[in-house]
């Protein structure tokens, strides 16, 4: 953790200048679709935010997992600092692909198999997020948020397939298929580029919210202590 | 330039498509970079009150 605090400022520099690479091919120099038009340009944020809040999601499964048979505290802590940041780009991706939705399928939503699992693994962070915030020590919130993470984690490959096991206005995997991607290389270099610097910044934000928790945690700690000390009631600290 | 900013007709599609997205993430890590100062502060006064966990084991000796 120490290590992250030199590393924080670096990985937020490279995902600000991947970020805006990636995002401004995509706007001005990736050619537009012959049938979507310049729509197609969503695709390079409702993309990324969306392979993220699914990845973010396996990482908070193997943070719950690791916390679960291992006991670590700090999978924990990334599994409270995870949950937040996967909820905003789960919200991200439902957003612009309503706006996506719109023009192209003639409507904002439909409650089909692709758009219905991402709006369950939305509510499944912010369930997450709130089971977190129930309890009064975050430490006995580790067990049955880490339960929980991992039961939702069924949804992730439902999320993945979908698009094959129902029929869905939303179209197949054009890029993560088993076979070569069927994207020409000049809207694929973009996506890929504002992917990882979508992932860049995941990465970067969740390293800092572990860092808060941690120091939340000792503030609780030393709080603690001196309430103990003090016939078991948390003293007003005099301000410095 | 009008031409690029009219995206061919859907820019009231694809620019809040960027301005959600380049915001939300933005908007996240400004919230996550005050919570993280407003964290150090609290306990940079707790230690400056001299409520530390090893001040706590000090007085005890």
């Amino acid at each position: 953790m120490r290590l992250s605090g030199a590393l924080l400022p670096w990985l937020a520099a490279a995902a600000l200048v991947v970020c805006a690479a990636g995002l401004v091919w995509g706007l001005v120099f990736a050619p537009r679709d012959w049938q979507q038009g310049d729509t197609v340009r969503i695709m390079y944020v409702h993309v990324p935010a969306a392979w993220w809040a699914m990845g973010g999601y396996m990482s908070l499964a193997v943070a719950s997992f690791v916390s679960l048979v291992w006991r670590h505290p700090l999978a924990d802590v990334a599994a409270v600092a995870i949950a937040p940041v996967g909820a905003v780009f789960t919200a991200i991706c439902l957003a612009t692909g309503s706006l996506w939705g719109k023009p192209m399928w003639g409507t904002w939503w439909v409650w089909d198999a692709r758009l219905t699992s991402v709006l369950v693994l939305f509510f499944l962070y912010l369930g997450h997020i709130a089971l977190t915030n129930a309890f009064d020590e975050p430490e006995r919130a580790a067990r049955p948020a880490a339960i929980l993470a991992l039961i939702g984690a069924v949804n992730v490959p439902i999320i993945k397939f979908s698009v094959d096991w129902w029929n869905t206005l939303h179209q197949p995997a054009s890029v993560t298929r088993f076979d070569a991607p069927a994207v020409h290389v000049d809207i694929l270099w973009p996506l890929l580029i504002s992917g990882l610097g979508f992932g860049l910044a995941f990465a970067a934000i969740v390293l800092l919210r572990m860092r808060t928790v941690l120091i939340e945690r000792r503030v609780r700690a030393i709080l603690a202590a001196r309430g103990l000390e003090g016939a078991g009631v948390s003293r007003p600290v005099p301000a410095a | 330039m009008s031409e690029f900013l009219a995206m061919g007709g859907y820019a009231a599609f694809v620019w809040p498509s960027y301005g959600i997205g380049v915001g939300g993430v933005a908007l996240l890590a400004l919230v996550s970079l005050r919570q993280w100062r407003a964290a150090k502060a609290e306990l940079a006064r707790l230690e400056a009150a001299g409520l530390s966990r090893r001040a706590r084991l000090e007085d005890r000796r």
